[in-house]
């Protein structure tokens, strides 16, 4: 009963990333984008997001789109992308918008797209019975 | 989203019934939000980090919950927006003992018209003061559910959740 690496555990290794926070990075957080403080269009924080791309379509990515096209394998949030790879929440939904337009990320937005995304009552009432079963 | 003051048991209630140790996320504040942070006079370049701790839970195949605790900071207001749109309600821990605390985040949701409701966390099970004398306390209106619980606890996290999907499901059938 060996358990697994941390590393192969996202969430375990991103505990740890937060232990020091007076660690600063290495790289000023939006020259990853380009100087681009707003993504082409506004993603949802607790907006889904997969992948299906091919490795070797990946391979000419940019790292930083390599690693959320990596940990995207199994659906993420915004926020989670956010948290687990270190990289602000702004950044994040830019590079993952870039992402989107290059066909290489499938986006789920929340609720049923209406202006203001109020949650209609039939996500209401999933969401009530699914809770009374954990 | 789960809001109230600094300290008042906001990660831990996220982490209570989350299926994932609660993850942290920042957003960087920068100038561009000139004028609603107090540290922004002190120099040009000026950036303010705010963090966020949230916990998920997969309700079903393809439904995941999310649970976002509010910035302790109150002034960020700007995240709270960002959190409001697309959120099916807020729970408002409160701690009877630094009532005052709640009166920010109360004041929001009102604003906002995102069904909230109250939870009164009781520390080490004690509770001060009854629901009525709170809800008497905080001027808040009889719709409002307000509720005691434990937010160290998953079956009163999950609880306080209920109560509050609950809620915001009478509102939308009102």
């Amino acid at each position: 009963m060996t358990p697994p690496p941390a590393s192969h555990d996202p969430y375990g290794a991103s505990v740890d990333a937060y232990g020091d926070e007076g660690d600063q990075p290495l790289v000023r957080p939006y020259a990853m984008t380009g100087g681009r403080t707003r993504p082409r269009y506004q993603l949802a924080i607790e907006a889904l997001v997969s992948t299906t791309a091919d490795p070797s379509v990946m391979a000419g990515l940019l790292p930083e789109h390599q690693r959320i096209c990596h940990l995207c394998r199994e659906v993420k949030s915004v926020a989670e992308i956010s948290a687990l790879l270190t990289m602000p929440l702004g950044v994040a939904r830019i590079l993952v918008a870039d992402l989107a337009e290059a066909g290489m990320v499938a986006i789920h937005q929340p609720g049923n797209g209406e202006a203001g995304g109020t949650p209609d009552v039939t996500l209401l009432e999933r969401v009530l019975s699914g809770l009374r079963k954990l | 989203m789960v809001a109230g003051g600094f300290g008042v048991g906001k990660t831990t209630f996220v982490g209570a019934v989350s299926e994932i140790n609660p993850l942290r996320t920042e957003a960087v504040m920068t100038s561009a939000s000139a004028g609603i942070d107090d540290l922004t006079h002190t120099g040009d370049k000026t950036t303010t980090t705010v963090a966020m701790d949230f916990g998920r839970i997969t309700l079903d195949q393809d439904l995941i919950l999310y649970l976002f605790g509010t910035p302790g900071q109150d002034r960020f207001w700007f995240m709270w927006d960002d959190l409001v749109r697309g959120a099916i309600g807020a729970v408002v821990l409160v701690d009877t003992r630094r009532l005052a605390d709640c009166f920010p985040a109360v004041d929001y949701f009102e604003n906002s018209g995102l069904p909230f409701v109250i939870a009164l966390n009781g520390f080490d099970g004690h509770q001060p003061y009854n629901p009525e004398e709170v809800r008497e306390a905080l001027q808040i209106g009889p719709d409002t559910p307000i509720i005691t619980t434990d937010a160290r606890h998953r079956a009163d996290a999950k609880s306080a959740l209920i109560t509050l999907v609950e809620h915001a499901l009478m509102a939308r059938l009102k």
